[in-house]
């Protein structure tokens, strides 16, 4: 049987990653050290000494950490997603490249998103483990929360895909991480419950993949039963994350094969 | 009757309002170079896109190596080798992984990759630079690199956009020199340039393009004795010589151009003009005298104004 092309992409992503990789390490271990150490534990004493009913009982740290593994989901799966688009296409050109060969762009594209998945999967495992290691978890519930918090990167890995292959410029998409990543990150409900929010940005959490996400990976590393509204977060990632594959091939189609 | 490797009718290629490739006719068959000539903006690329399946037509029919680029593009992509016009190597890997990233793409095993990419770093003399990486090659080097990518799959048809442009006198004789013996392995060449010299060199067969439109087609020969003559004279005049000498030129030349500081004098025989122009008191400040060249052919073809 011949690998499908998808995975000749996945298998070029690795070969370049090998070279790559030192940098990630950072991000991928010292990100979550470094924020549950500052928001959780020293931020965490203080806010735990007036704040334990709106948190629902539980200490700040055991609030924030499912939370911020589901954001960090989030912002690898964009970063992981966006540039190797943007590159793909304009500088490092490695997509006209790709696509002389029998390789097409629905290849790509469903390479790439298997490649983030990959790379989510690796990053959300190694969250887990520091919300273990910081007491603010049991390891089992934390590794349970890791398919979350990957469907709530997903839902961000593809819809930034279609994005990065639909600008024209590259400040478009600059400009479009500076104004709403901080935000999307801010009021994710990771920090504090989005009904702390104006009333007029509660919708907007709501329609963000991120709080759902946020909201899945609380529930389960708290051990919160697994109620049907949760079922409809998951069901709502999922259509956010198809519908943005679809969009993502079509576009990259229209861009590639022009 | 040869079988055509690639045929195209009526092509043409739109993008909105713009027609980049105006209803083009042409037949290349297996083993020869043929070359696609054209200022820049003729339609070369876009009808390269074409014929390497990754551009759909918007009209007419194209055939390459008997299939059908809409609907086989997956098939005919696994049989051609590209050598594009941009750099697109991954500048962060070495040569090798380079060549073996882009022969997994055609399914190749990496034992069988390994054996190629030796062959072909001897082929196009990279093969001390094996696990340099990209960023460290000269520009003569990654264009050689390009090539070697664009044989990995041991292609029937190689398709080269403009292989030269942007290298030095030195580096592009050693990328003519590799293409001439692809040439006499038998590869059939598709080639673009915009570099008369380099088309002379190696196509056995062209065509000229201008504004989307083919405007003639042959072999480099064939060309020049259509559209040019053997030999040209050069002449530069002070102003009132030259009002004077026009006439006279005019007489025995086949055709004659009028540039802002000198006169062409297309003939068939240069010496002879030459020498009836001194009996005849005519004394240009230089002469320059040499043979027609594909340049003639093209500057008359596609005319001398720029096109941007």
């Amino acid at each position: 049987m011949t690998t499908p092309r998808a995975f000749l992409i996945v298998e070029s992503e690795w070969r370049y990653y090998k070279r790559t990789w030192r940098g990630t390490v950072i991000t991928t271990w010292l990100r979550p050290i470094l924020f549950l150490l500052a928001m959780g534990v020293g931020l965490g004493t203080l806010i735990d000494r007036t704040a334990d009913q709106a948190l629902g009982g539980a200490g700040y740290l055991a609030f924030l950490a499912p939370g911020l593994m589901a954001a960090s989901a989030m912002q690898t799966a964009i970063t992981d997603s966006s540039w190797p688009v943007r590159t793909g296409i304009k500088w490092r050109k490695h997509f006209w490249a790709q696509i002389s060969t029998p390789v097409t762009p629905d290849d790509i594209l469903n390479g790439l998103m298997i490649w983030v998945f990959i790379r989510l999967v690796f990053v959300s495992t190694a969250f887990a483990v520091v919300i273990w290691a910081f007491g603010a978890a049991p390891l089992g519930r934390g590794l349970t929360a890791v398919p979350a918090a990957v469907l709530c990167g997903m839902a961000f890995a593809s819809p930034m895909a279609f994005l990065a292959a639909w600008f024209k410029e590259d400040s478009t998409m600059i400009a479009l991480f500076r104004f709403s990543l901080i935000p999307l990150f801010l009021f994710s409900g990771a920090f504090f419950p989005i009904d702390r929010l104006p009333d007029f940005l509660e919708p907007l959490a709501l329609v963000s993949p991120v709080w759902h996400g946020v909201d899945l990976c609380r529930s389960i590393t708290l051990g919160t039963p697994l109620t049907l509204s949760l079922w409809v977060e998951v069901g709502y990632l999922l259509a956010v994350t198809v519908v943005g594959w679809w969009a993502a091939i079509r576009q990259l189609r229209k861009t590639l094969n022009l | 009757m040869v079988e055509s490797l690639v045929v195209g009718r009526g092509l043409s290629k739109k993008f909105g309002d713009f027609t980049a490739v105006d209803d083009i006719d042409f037949d290349i068959y297996p083993g020869e170079a043929f070359g696609f000539l054209g200022p820049n903006g003729a339609g070369k690329s876009s009808t390269m896109r074409m014929i390497g399946a990754v551009s759909p037509a918007t009209s007419g029919r194209l055939s390459v190596l008997g299939m059908d680029p809409r609907t086989e593009g997956i098939k005919i992509r696994g049989r051609l080798g590209v050598v594009p016009q941009e750099d697109n190597l991954d500048r962060e890997l070495s040569v090798y992984e380079n060549l073996l990233t882009h022969g997994r793409y055609f399914h190749m095993k990496k034992a069988e990759i390994d054996l190629r990419i030796d062959e072909l770093l001897e082929f196009v003399q990279l093969s001390e630079r094996r696990d340099d990486r990209v960023d460290l090659l000269s520009g003569g080097m990654k264009r050689r690199l390009i090539i070697a990518r664009g044989l990995i799959n041991e292609p029937d048809l190689v398709i080269l956009d403009e292989p030269t442009t942007g290298l030095d006198p030195q580096a592009r004789h050693v990328v003519w020199d590799r293409l001439y013996q692809l040439k006499r392995e038998g590869v059939t060449l598709i080639i673009t340039t915009h570099y008369m010299d380099e088309a002379e060199q190696l196509c056995d067969r062209l065509v000229v393009m201008d504004k989307g439109r083919i405007v003639a087609e042959g072999s480099p020969r064939e060309l020049l004795e259509r559209y040019s003559t053997r030999d040209v004279l050069e002449m530069r005049f002070d102003a009132d010589q030259h009002l004077q000498a026009m006439p006279v030129i005019e007489e025995v030349a086949e055709r004659t151009e009028e540039l802002p500081d000198r006169v062409m004098i297309y003939t068939h025989n240069a010496d002879e003009v030459a020498a009836y122009l001194a009996r005849r008191d005519i004394h240009p400040i230089s002469t320059l005298i040499r043979r027609s060249t594909l340049e003639d052919v093209f500057l008359r073809l596609t005319g001398r104004q720029l096109i941007e």
